[in-house]
């Protein structure tokens, strides 16, 4: 049975991986484009968001490629996440599409659906459990491999002069790691990448600055959405700082057992602005705000669907963080609308305010006045 | 003393604006006119009644802002390519230099602008919804054949304005007719229409932003009496619109390519004269589908733009500020 799954940012390279490895035949969804759109609206709820709009539209495309099922996750937070499958293969379904759909919903919330998909993904290997550690290994290295290259692209991509040799190379590299298989050869494909970008002339910039990107994991993955924001930032010589990634996602989400960090730490930041789980990212937004105030990053952007609950009590707590952190927030908030023109106005507009900002700061504080501590990304 | 002046440019939705200042910064000469679709088209138009005046004068550097400002930077040579907010911003503080908001306006899109200090700290744009913008009032003040001076003096004489819901402008236009119907006064829907538009700003636009006066409101929407009194009314003071505000963003960006120096890329008035072809088509190199764009003056091709991948761009790049 070909398999597909939905898209989001990168992390169809780590899944293909896995799913090829575990001896499936795999059916990719192509990239967003016009049509994922076209679809997405067309089909799903009118108020639904962009993520599960777009994921459907995933499935549409990917089964008309051939694929006979889809391989998905769920949540059990307040999120609407929690229903995308349920939602998505009724809606399919109701269309006529002819797929299985195997739902890997966390530990703890729908174990039935959990196993029944494990058992699926598995069952070419249920004697070798070997080959399915294997698998897991090569994806999740590829993930940590395509989280750290990506946030290398960013702090380098305003700092160098040529920003599309940049580009180019990056996209380079993430051909290659889709297409190897080798464990012991990811890592090489990696230096490759930090070698060449290390290699590209740079700009004279001074301190660069800096922008964290908080809000919805989807919204803020997927270039495909969001206009690149990354990129526009990048290439206004800006620094993106994310506050989620892939390998984040999967350890904070699916294996939350395992990795009690994430939880502590966006409760203990989050504490005393918002002390609810709200469900999706909210609370990461609220947290990853606080930390972005408390080590200096210049601004921050808010990326959110329209009609998302949990970023929208995120976004109204914004404004006193911006207030007690001196810290300029700028909330994105984003649907089908594929002008590029207003979130161009707004990103300008934002990154002129944060840069005469700075230079009033710098003037106050006597030139190169204090040091400033770097961050790493959350 | 011969003297060279700056040209801004502000390309919006409904409205496109030229300002031609001087080097202290003051308006020469202004001219408004109408989009209607046609930004090029109405930018020539501005550029021969500017050049009937300017044309033996020297230009030292041209501003472009506004939604169209891609287009329109490529195609009369700007200097200077600036977002709105910004352009608004700094022609606000010349203005007033000691405001500390600033409302703006316009066809398609409002704003609020925080500034303290001289410095723009704060601002935020409508999101998915454009009610509330001058388009809609346009569109009702003709349903109800009434030009838009005479809209904002008849919402000042209402008594009892009636409450219409202002959050989408569907819904406010079936409210509004449902009142008509019911025989409430014109004066009083015109008022409750102004308030709504004036709660729908206060709850979108400038939710969770700290309101201090002194106040500007700037836009086309100022020239409406009705909307300015219905902020006034919530606000509980007085707000300023400044003699130009229908201009702000030309006036903005003319300061700025002021500030820029003297750059000298403007290709003159004469570009009314000229003839300028867009065309456009979709890239069928990828399934983005990209929307390409190319500009050609009197067969003189200018770096096309819309594509993701940047081959289309190659060349010219002075769009970034």
């Amino acid at each position: 049975m070909r398999l597909t799954f939905p898209r989001m940012g990168q992390i169809d390279i780590p899944v293909k991986t896995l799913f090829t490895e575990l001896g499936h035949e795999v059916v990719a969804p192509p990239p967003v484009t016009k049509r994922t759109f076209d679809l997405g609206v067309k089909y799903a709820p009118e108020f639904a968001c962009l993520p599960f709009k777009m994921t459907l539209a995933n499935y549409i495309e990917a089964i008309e490629k051939g694929a006979e099922a889809v391989v998905t996750f769920g949540g059990a937070g307040p999120c609407r996440f929690g229903y995308f499958a349920q939602v998505q293969r009724r809606i399919l379904h109701d269309l006529g599409y002819d797929f299985e759909l195997f739902l890997l919903d966390p530990p703890g919330a729908e174990t039935r659906e959990l196993l029944r998909g494990l058992r699926f993904l598995f069952r070419e290997n249920l004697k070798a459990p070997g080959r399915i550690w294997q698998a897991f290994r090569l994806a999740w290295a590829k993930a940590v491999f395509l989280d750290r290259a990506n946030q290398l692209y960013r702090r380098l991509l305003p700092r160098v002069a040529q920003k599309k040799a940049a580009e180019m190379e990056y996209r380079k590299f993430l051909r290659v790691m889709a297409a190897e298989r080798d464990l012991s050869r990811l890592e090489l494909v990696y230096t490759a990448l930090a070698h060449n970008l290390e290699n590209l002339a740079r700009l004279e910039t001074g301190r660069v600055l800096r922008v964290k990107i908080v809000g919805e994991i989807y919204m803020i993955l997927e270039s495909g959405v969001n206009f690149d924001t990354e990129n526009i930032l990048g290439q206004m010589g800006v620094e993106v700082i994310r506050s989620v990634s892939m390998t984040h996602w999967v350890e904070a989400n699916l294996l939350k057992a395992l990795f009690p960090g994430h939880r502590r730490r966006t409760g203990l930041l989050s504490t005393p602005h918002l002390t609810s789980f709200v469900g999706g990212h909210g609370r990461e937004t609220i947290a990853e705000t606080v930390d972005a105030g408390i080590n200096r990053v210049d601004g921050v952007v808010q990326i959110l669907p329209f009609t998302c609950m949990p970023e929208l009590v995120a976004q109204s707590i914004l404004p006193d963080l911006s207030r007690r952190f001196n810290l300029p927030v700028l909330s994105l908030v984003l649907d089908e609308h594929s002008g590029a023109a207003g979130v161009m106005t707004r990103l300008e507009a934002f990154v002129d305010l944060l840069r005469e900002k700075r230079e009033k700061d710098m003037a106050k504080a006597g030139v190169g006045g204090e040091a400033r501590n770097p961050t790493g990304s959350g | 003393m011969a003297t060279g002046y700056y040209l801004g440019v502000d390309v919006g939705s409904v409205s496109t604006n030229l300002v031609v200042i001087d080097e202290n910064g003051y308006i020469m000469k202004k001219i408004y006119l109408r989009t209607e679709g046609k930004p090029i088209l109405s930018v020539q138009k501005g550029l021969d009644q500017l050049g009937r005046d300017f044309k033996d004068h020297e230009i030292l550097g041209a501003g472009v802002t506004g939604s169209g400002r891609k287009l329109i930077g490529k195609v009369i040579g700007a200097d200077l390519v600036k977002n709105e907010i910004t352009a608004h911003g700094v022609a606000a503080l010349h203005v007033h230099p000691g405001v500390k908001t600033v409302f703006e306006s316009g066809g398609q899109d409002s704003k609020i602008i925080i500034i303290r200090e001289g410095t723009v700290v704060d601002f935020a744009m409508n999101t998915v919804c454009a009610a509330g913008t001058g388009s809609f009032l346009d569109q009702q003040a003709k349903r109800l054949n009434l030009s838009l001076e005479e809209f904002g003096e008849l919402a000042l004489r209402a008594q009892v304005p009636v409450r219409i819901a202002g959050r989408c402008s569907v819904f406010a236009e079936s409210d509004m007719i449902h009142k008509q119907q019911m025989g409430y006064k014109l004066e009083d829907i015109v008022a409750g229409l102004c308030e709504a538009l004036m709660r729908n700003y206060f709850n979108n636009v400038g939710k969770g932003k700290e309101i201090l006066p002194p106040v500007l409101f700037q836009g086309g929407v100022a020239a409406n009496k009705g909307i300015k009194a219905a902020f006034e009314k919530e606000l509980g003071y007085e707000i300023t619109i400044p003699e130009h505000y229908e201009v702000m963003g030309a006036w903005g960006a003319a300061l700025l390519a002021r500030k820029a120096g003297k750059k000298k890329g403007f290709r003159g008035f004469s570009l009314s004269d000229r003839e300028i072809r867009v065309e456009s088509f979709e890239c069928p190199d990828c399934p983005n589908c990209c929307e390409i764009v190319t500009v050609v003056i009197d067969g003189e091709a200018i770096p096309g733009w819309g594509g993701r991948c940047g081959k289309w761009e190659k060349g010219v790049s002075r769009a970034t500020g």
